[in-house]
């Protein structure tokens, strides 16, 4: 146990002092993004799906954001440059966008 | 046609060679030809697929195509939303059929949009033209999009090889004709393109592509039922190379943007609807989505922990991941939460199930298991090289020929599973034949390295490259590198590489006759216009089906209800316009069963169901008088399979075979078979019928039998029409009012009557006669009888 939470404590020494601003902020908005598919996940828990495409499209909107969210940051962390040698960040965030947008038309019409 | 198609190319090319002096620029001049081989593939392969057209007519061939051409008529005439909501009360008399949500929209879409854009153009264009044209075009399409794929794997040169075979090997050619308009015809092209674009988001792992990928994902979706293929193969691409020990963030990128986009995609299609989460064929992408997450969450914590546990750590929690993603899966299956897999997907696996459990779909020839020879005659020298390519790529493997090794493998058993799924080896042994040709003209034909430098990868792209398109375009440059070759000679002498670059040559020539051979003899009969030739080698065209459907839409009224076997639903639908009980959407097996059981049954219990199902016409296929091997009598035997499935009380199917296990029409043939609706529908006058003064009456030229069961009349049916050469007959099923009721003999009958009494009423004069009453004749005096 004692070893679990020295573990933690490195974690989070190594994540406070070793991660670019930039990143942090796209980690905020990850972590934004996965409490509201938790409490998504948990209203259907307790409320029930029925409007089955609206829960649906709801929840898979938020993962994809989760996603997406997850690419973004691999793409613009300068530690990954050797592996996107083809994506620089700005590139990395019109790709963001530009599935954001076709993601978001599905949505919508799939949300009815 | 087709041979003239692809005989252009070649002089073309060697005109672009002459050519290569004025280009001083490597790249202008690389793309020159690249641009001009792709071209005149295309245009090879629509000239190729014309056959029909020329030989017959511009129609639409077969059964399916029928189906799609309707409703996307309809939809051209109704508009798009009218066309989703479309129930037709034509098709499945009486329960319908929910158009919309049963389709898949992608090809009607398609040639409605090239449809609507050719309007708006003021370019008027009949949409039956451009149903028939649709698949030759798109096959242009494919040779490009194979031509990229193969690029993106091993080299340009390789791709043009690809993009060639692909443009006229018969396995592609025999979904893609002129007419067929079929959902095949465009699902290649998206298939082919899909993997092009996954390969290059897995190379590049750039988010637009993963989104290029899931986006002509979801034309596929729209486009065909084979787009299962895909979800699977993709993630088993990603879980052989995770296992493989290959994971990089690229390859994250690329699969969870796809998976996700995909997902959502894949559930706009009404037809397919919520599958995708609920089904078993789709639970393998989910499973390596979560496992993904997973693995790159282990990366994660490794980059900042660094620690040598991790990687024990890490195996354990693969395998753990792993485990708990299947037991979820076995769980939600038995739960119900997740459907089990589709009786189709049964038989894939095992190749027996269907004819245990599912006749119908053993019924339909294109599932049968293939032969070895059906992969010869579609692939010819390809099925021989493109183990070569294979070999090529694991021997030089990085992760997209992870891709398409694995690729190869799956389609090779579904290939050899069922012969439809040829379609899906096709395109695969394309591109592994171009690797094979393209390297070995590369080995055979480059003189200034070593050929062992092949083997790196910056190199091979340059080199294969130059000498392919040494092998197409030019004599004047061999020679010059002939010359090279005498200075620095190593290895092999010149003549053995003449040798090889001619025998491989000659092999593709080959090829190509081959290809044209198979396609004008095999592949482009529209089967609803047949042709027949003489001894003289004149054509004879033999239009019956035609004739009869355009008989049915002129003298039946329009309500008029018609039975066939299932096959024929979608030709009456279209052609007749009129309500069919069962078509070639074959959703309700019952209700095939039950006209399979009217079908072989004997007169007086089929009449009972086609009374309870309303039927007005009943159409048999008769090719006894032509030898047409197609029709309804050959296919009998599944009818009764699938009316036994459902009725095992009333129909066995032993009573239709002979005693020694035989299935005979000729008078050793069971009484239950000669005495049952399809028999007499299809014999009925036969044994009056003489093809010439020498041949016996009766005498059946498909099975070269004599019939036997010669001489009966029908009872609850009369004949309707029957076509100039006998194929298609049609009965009318009479009211009860109007069938004369078995005659009993005297001898039997209950009440006796002094005198006996023939009515004269007969269809025409219904009106009551009296007894007794004087006949009246004109011009003569009546008798007097009182």
């Amino acid at each position: 146990m004692a070893n679990l939470s020295s573990v933690i404590a490195k974690f989070y020494n190594e994540y406070t002092v070793h991660t670019p601003k930039r990143l942090k902020i796209i980690d905020a908005y990850l972590l934004y993004v996965l409490l509201t598919g938790i409490i998504q996940f948990v209203y259907c828990c307790l409320v029930g799906t029925f409007p089955f495409n609206s829960f649906l499209s709801g929840f898979i909107s938020t993962v994809s954001c989760f996603v997406l969210g997850v690419c973004l940051r691999l793409q613009v962390n300068p530690e990954n440059k050797s592996q996107f040698y083809s994506v620089s960040p700005e590139r990395a965030f019109a790709d963001f966008i530009f599935a954001h947008v076709i993601l978001h038309l599905v949505v919508m019409n799939f949300i009815g | 046609m087709g041979m003239g198609g692809f005989g252009d190319p070649r002089p073309k090319r060697s005109h672009n060679a002459d050519k290569h002096g004025l280009f001083s620029n490597a790249s202008g001049w690389k793309s020159l030809i690249t641009f001009t081989v792709l071209a005149l593939a295309w245009i090879s392969g629509f000239a190729s697929r014309l056959f029909a057209v020329i030989r017959f007519e511009s129609i639409i061939h077969e059964f399916d195509p029928w189906f799609n051409y309707r409703s996307t008529a309809y939809m051209v005439q109704h508009g798009f939303y009218n066309f989703l909501n479309w129930f037709d009360e034509r098709a499945w008399y009486p329960l319908g059929r929910i158009v919309g949500g049963t389709v898949y929209p992608g090809l009607m879409i398609t040639s409605g949009s090239i449809h609507y854009i050719l309007h708006s153009l003021n370019i008027p264009v009949n949409i039956r033209d451009i149903c028939v044209f649709l698949a030759p075009i798109f096959s242009g399409l494919t040779a490009i999009s194979t031509y990229l794929l193969t690029k993106e794997i091993w080299s340009s040169g390789a791709g043009l090889f690809a993009a060639c075979f692909i443009a006229i090997v018969p396995g592609y050619i025999s979904r893609s004709v002129a007419g067929s308009y079929d959902n095949e015809g465009i699902a290649i092209f998206a298939l082919q393109i899909t993997y092009f674009l996954w390969v290059r988001s897995v190379k590049t792992g750039s988010i637009f592509w993963a989104c290029l990928t899931a986006l002509s994902y979801f034309y596929m979706v729209s486009a065909w039922g084979g787009y299962v293929f895909i979800i699977n193969l993709i993630p088993l691409h990603v879980f052989v190379l995770l296992l493989m020990g290959r994971y990089s963030s690229r390859l994250f990128t690329s699969y969870t943007t796809f998976y996700i986009m995909g997902l959502i995609m894949s559930m706009q299609i009404p037809f397919v609807g919520f599958q995708p989460i609920r089904t078993s064929e789709h639970m393998a992408a989910s499973g390596v989505f979560a496992l993904m997450m997973a693995v790159s969450f282990l990366k994660y914590v490794q980059t900042i922990l660094t620690k040598a546990e991790m990687r024990y750590f890490y195996m354990v929690a693969v395998v753990g991941a792993g485990s708990v993603v299947f037991f979820t899966v076995v769980l939600l299956t038995y739960a119900g939460v997740i459907a089990p897999w589709s009786g189709r997907f049964y038989s894939l696996w095992d190749t027996g199930y269907a004819k245990i459990h599912i006749p119908i779909i053993a019924s339909v020839s294109e599932h049968q298991p293939t032969t070895w020879f059906s992969f010869f005659f579609d692939l010819h020298i390809l099925v021989t090289t493109f183990p070569v390519g294979l070999w090529y790529c694991i021997k030089s493997i990085n992760d997209e020929r992870v891709f398409i090794v694995l690729y190869a493998v799956s389609a090779v058993y579904f290939a050899g599973v069922m012969v439809r799924l040829m379609l899906t080896l096709t395109p695969v042994v394309c591109v592994l034949s171009g690797i094979a040709f393209s390297h070995l003209l590369g080995l055979y034909l480059k003189e200034e390295e070593s050929p062992s430098s092949q083997d790196s990868d910056s190199e091979d792209d340059g080199s294969s490259d130059k000498s392919s398109r040494n092998l197409y375009d030019k004599a004047g440059k061999l020679r010059r590198m002939r010359h090279e070759q005498m200075k620095e000679s190593d290895g092999l002498g010149s003549n053995v590489r003449g040798i090889v670059v001619m025998a491989m040559l000659m092999m593709l020539m080959m090829f190509a006759v081959h290809c044209t051979w198979v396609t004008g003899n095999a592949y482009s009969s529209p089967s609803i216009v047949l042709a027949s030739y003489g001894q003289d080698g004149s054509r004879q065209i033999l239009d019956d089906f035609r004739e009869a459907y355009y008989w049915l839409s002129q003298n039946t009224h329009s309500d008029a209800r018609v039975m066939s076997w299932w096959d024929y639903g979608y030709q009456i639908a279209g052609m007749a316009n009129r309500t069919t009980l069962v078509d070639n959407n074959t959703w309700n097996n019952s209700h095939i069963a039950l006209v399979g059981k009217a079908m072989s049954s004997n007169e007086s219990e089929a009449y009972k169901i086609m009374t309870s199902l309303d039927v007005d016409y009943v159409l048999v296929i008769f090719g006894g008088v032509i030898g047409y091997s197609g029709d309804d009598i050959n296919k009998f035997l599944w009818m009764v399979r699938i009316a036994e499935g459902e009725h095992p009380k009333d129909i066995r199917e032993s009573d239709y075979f002979t005693e020694r296990g035989e299935f005979r029409v000729d008078s050793e043939g069971t009484p239950t078979l000669l005495n049952c609706l399809m028999y007499k529908l299809s014999y009925y006058r036969f044994g009056e019928f003489r093809m010439d003064y020498r041949s016996t009456p009766g005498f059946d030229r498909t099975r070269n039998v004599v019939i036997g069961n010669k001489n009966f009349d029908l009872t609850y049916l009369e004949e309707a029409y029957t076509t100039e050469h006998w194929l298609v007959r049609i009965y009318r099923v009479k009211k009860p009012d109007e069938f004369n009721r078995p005659r009993i003999p005297l001898s039997e009958r209950k009440i006796k009557r002094s005198k006996i009494f023939i009515t004269k009423k007969t269809n025409k004069r219904r009106k009551g006669t009296i007894k007794n009453k004087p006949t009246v004749v004109k011009g003569r005096k009546p008798t007097k009888t009182a």
